[in-house]
């Protein structure tokens, strides 16, 4: 293949990754998008092979790579979407650095001059410390999600915070540039050693960056590690002046930067405070002189005739939903309702769920079909005339002290929820939420709680529903 | 020109690209938005399989083939899983009763 021919066909995959994120404006075109995708990756894939000596060990890596995917992808649960997507951010991080590594070693095999030119020198330090930074950051998000906080305090899911944690993480960012500088600036015998310094830094750093957040803020942490991993893909593409790299690595991390924006815009909080960690701490409920309010608490038979009864029901799903593993009994309750003529549609907010969208992707599961899920601005309006809000295990995304200035909380978007007629409430405790904000919707006239796991007591619905 | 000049040409334009094709996804599938991301990354693998087929030392190779492992995990493990998700997207079927059965022509042996 001739240069230009290589250069032509690298422009049409990167065309398809285009098509293939276009794609996912709508469920409808959503898997054609991702088979564009898969063609622009085999295209990718087949131009760089026919521009190589020698292909075996390199089939050899895709073949063993592409058993542990195959059996990955089909093994994982949709719960566990956000410990693979943490993981596979690690494995591009990783990739780069060796990719690295390999430049450094032998400039000559990507057509590089040797010595290395400076440019390229400062392009392979970004790429190669984004990319250290993704991968051991990815791997702390990976133990935090996974719940290894037995194993070592560094995966605990609250923040861990050390005095002066701002001016040392400075600091090593200071001393990684530096390191940084001194391989762009080093003469080709001596551009190991700060190359090598630069590196460790780095990998420290992504440790220390990610330890101080806590479980709360984690679909903030898993997009931003999302951005990064696709810097770390371009930042590797301009050091081999391959525009494809640029451009793929360019659209995810757009990608992931707009998914922190908002993820930190549904959750009311600045992207920096979510950075410098600390959030989410076991603090505790905040005011304690609510405690001795009283709340209506109901049987799940009472609730399934209030349900049986109505002409509309939203069902507000939180994290407790999937944490109980309920929406396949949430499904049958759901179309129970249906049968019997009521109106139920589902109200997901934006952190519902542990990364952008899972929730939908759990409703999806169950089987829930799409049009009957809605995003929060699209359903706002409706609570105020629905006869039901049926709030299962969500708690700061539908607290209305969001409304009122002065409240921990205030500002931050919410389902209004409190505008239904009536408003049920299965929880298992009266536990704070994440934000350790006491929610007055649950002391509500026309609040009933039901206490309970969420799966049995919907069980015990549909059951009563008969 | 400077090749770099060239790449930073291609470099913001990409991101703009990025920027309004992403802000177009629809919320609910933002899950597998993030996992045809993490496949696209993995377009990476095109660096690793030059160094594992291109460097004359065996640090090279054995350096390029772990990474065109690590890569491959994503591609295939990326791309399927979000095809698995993707799959589940459904819309409501419309009720089974009798008025579709009779639409259905008679079959014919």
């Amino acid at each position: 293949m001739t240069a230009n021919e290589v250069a032509l066909s690298y422009l049409a995959a990167s065309v398809l990754f285009i098509l293939a994120l276009r794609g996912l404006s709508h469920p409808r075109t959503a898997r054609r998008g991702n088979l564009l995708g898969m063609v622009g990756m085999a295209l990718a894939i087949a131009t760089t092979f026919a521009i190589t000596n020698r292909i075996d060990m390199a089939r050899l890596g895709i073949g063993i790579g592409a058993v542990v995917g195959l059996i990955v992808s089909r093994r994982v649960q949709m719960t566990q979407m956000p410990e693979l997507v943490a993981a596979m951010h690690s494995l591009v991080g990783l990739a780069a650095v060796l990719i690295a590594f390999a430049v450094v070693n032998d400039p000559s095999a990507f057509t590089l001059d040797v010595p290395i030119p400076r440019g390229n020198r400062l392009e392979l330090f970004v790429g190669t410390s984004i990319g250290a930074i993704t991968f051991s950051g990815s791997v702390i998000a990976f133990g935090k999600l996974a719940g290894l906080g037995k194993y070592s305090r560094l995966f605990s899911s609250a923040p861990v915070v050390f005095k002066g944690q701002h001016i040392v993480n400075l600091l090593m960012a200071l001393a990684m540039i530096a390191a940084g500088l001194g391989f762009v600036a080093s003469p080709p015998e001596g551009e190991w050693t700060p190359f090598v310094v630069m590196t460790a830094i780095a990998f420290v750093l992504g440790v220390l960056t990610i330890i101080p957040i806590g479980g709360a803020d984690m679909p903030v942490v898993i997009s931003m590690l999302n951005s990064y991993s696709g810097w770390a893909a371009a930042g590797i593409g301009f050091s081999l002046n391959n525009s494809m790299l640029i451009i793929a690595g360019s659209l995810v991390g757009s990608s992931g930067a707009i998914l922190s924006y908002i993820m930190c815009r549904a959750m009311n909080r600045s992207f920096f405070s979510v950075i410098l960690g600390g959030f989410g701490g076991a603090e505790g409920a905040v005011a304690s002189g609510v405690q001795q309010k009283a709340v209506k608490s109901g049987s799940a038979e009472d609730v399934a005739f209030l349900l049986g009864n109505a002409d509309s029901v939203i069902i507000v799903p939180g994290y407790g939903l999937a944490v109980g593993r309920a929406q396949h009994a949430t499904k049958e309750m759901a179309d129970k309702l249906t049968k019997k003529g009521v109106n139920v549609r589902y109200a997901i907010h934006p952190v519902a769920g542990r990364m952008p969208g899972h929730m939908n992707v759990l409703l999806a599961e169950a089987e829930v079909p799409y049009d009957q899920v809605f995003e929060m601005e699209d359903i706002n309006a409706d609570f105020g005339s629905a006869d039901i809000a049926f709030v299962l295990g969500a708690n700061d995304v539908v607290n209305p002290l969001a409304e009122q200035p002065g409240s921990p909380i205030y500002g931050m978007p919410i389902l209004e929820a409190h505008k239904a007629h009536t408003v049920v409430v299965n929880k298992r405790s009266m536990a704070a939420g994440y934000a350790g904000v006491d929610n007055p919707l649950f002391y509500m006239d026309k609040t009933m709680m039901v206490f309970g796991d969420a799966k049995k007591v919907i069980e015990e619905i549909v059951k009563a529903l008969d | 020109m400077d090749s770099t000049i060239t790449n930073l040409t291609v470099f913001v334009l990409a991101i703009f690209v990025g920027y309004h094709v992403v802000w177009n996804v629809t919320p609910a599938l933002h899950t597998p938005l993030m996992s045809v991301t993490n496949a696209i990354s993995s377009v990476i693998i095109v660096g690793a399989i030059l160094a594992s087929g291109s460097t004359k030392s065996g640090v090279g190779v054995l350096l390029g083939t772990i990474a065109v492992a690590l890569a491959s995990v994503n591609t295939f493990g990326g791309f399927l899983v979000s095809l698995r998700m993707l799959e589940m997207f459904k819309r409501k079927e419309p009720e089974p009763g009798p008025r579709t059965i009779k639409q259905q022509p008679p079959t014919v042996h």
